[in-house]
């Protein structure tokens, strides 16, 4: 292995390491939490997506403005993200975890999360190469021209980002006043 | 020393450090957090034991070869993390049945569960590659990119999981 390969690996390691900290100190790599976002009871999981979004989106588009980081945004067609999200809701009711939380649950001791629940969603994922050799390229045909909004709009981010981050920060605060 | 072995965290504090550990990501490893890709990875790791030509031929494993890489390494820090923030603050513990206040067949019996993890998890991994990521990749790294596909996906993800999560509990 490359030395730089390797300082890759450990980079991703210590991000990991980092990551599954918070998540797991936040609370979110436990079923009763996930299962009561899904209840509409325990918004623990949307606060903490919907704090990371706002803070990630105004230092990423700082950072971009600087010419300090590359954007490497997600463009998928409907035909992927709406099927694949829906089917995906279905199993995240079912496991209780999705696949950045399990690996948490594991850390914690949860031996549903490690066992059953790992080799469900590497079974899954493996289906799904199967069935992407037949219907993948008519999946991925359609995608959006220009992934993000700014470009999509043409109009500068931070158009986008302030308005956005208001009404996010809008949501947080509705959840707080109503006590959930 | 108080405060690293406190419970938990405010989900506010805890979705802060991960928007901060975005922007390092980004500017570390130029990558963005995420984690699905690693289990197709792995999938394809394990299948090629059984049949290698096969996997190399795939389209998908084309894509994503089968090989240990930065995210795939994430996943393992995940798991790392976890344990170390469990151990400190006294919360790990190793049980099959999770402790929930949404009692159901499905997680107080181990039948039910073993059904509900797996048959959970295979449709997570399937959709999550079918829609290109999860609430991780796509849910906080692909919106706060302001990627419209993402948002479309992590608006999904809670839809249907809300839907089936009150239709069953």
């Amino acid at each position: 292995m490359t030395a730089e390969k390797k300082s890759r690996l450990i980079k991703g390691l210590i991000t990991g390491i980092i990551f599954g900290f918070l998540l797991q100190r936040g609370g979110a790599t436990r079923y009763n939490v996930i299962i009561g976002q899904l209840m509409l009871q325990d918004f623990t999981v949307v606060k903490i997506i919907v704090t990371a979004i706002i803070t990630g989106m105004i230092g990423i588009y700082f950072l971009l403005d600087r010419g300090l980081v590359e954007l490497s945004p997600k463009n998928h067609s409907l035909k992927q993200v709406i099927p694949g999200g829906l089917i995906f809701g279905v199993g995240f009711a079912l496991l209780g975890y999705c696949p950045g939380t399990i690996a948490g649950a594991a850390g914690q001791g949860s031996l549903d999360a490690l066992i059953p629940g790992l080799i469900g969603i590497t079974l899954g994922s493996g289906l799904y190469a199967r069935f992407h050799e037949n219907f993948g390229d008519l999946l991925a045909r359609g995608s959006f021209e220009k992934p993000t909004l700014p470009e999509r709009w043409n109009i500068n981010h931070w158009k986008i980002i302030f308005p956005l981050a208001g009404i996010l920060l809008a949501l947080l605060l509705l959840l707080e006043f109503r006590g959930l | 020393m108080e405060f690293l072995r406190q419970a938990t965290w405010s989900p506010y504090l805890v979705g802060f450090a991960i928007g901060v550990l975005s922007w390092l990501s980004f500017l570390i490893s130029r990558k963005a957090l995420g984690t699905s890709t690693s289990y197709a990875r792995t999938s394809g790791m394990i299948w090629q034991k059984y049949d290698r030509d096969l996997v190399l031929n795939m389209k998908y494993y084309q894509q994503y070869l089968p090989e240990i890489d930065w995210q795939w390494m994430l996943v393992i820090g995940i798991i790392i993390g976890s344990f170390i923030s469990s151990l400190l603050s006294g919360e790990f513990s190793l049980s099959f049945l999770p402790a929930t206040e949404f009692e159901s067949i499905l997680n107080q019996n181990v039948l039910g569960r073993i059904f509900s993890a797996l048959a959970g998890g295979m449709l997570v991994g399937f959709g999550a590659r079918w829609s290109g990521g999860c609430p991780s990749g796509h849910g906080i790294s692909g919106t706060l990119q302001l990627s419209l596909s993402s948002w479309i996906a992590a608006i999904c993800f809670f839809i249907s999981g809300i839907a089936v999560a009150l239709l069953l509990y």
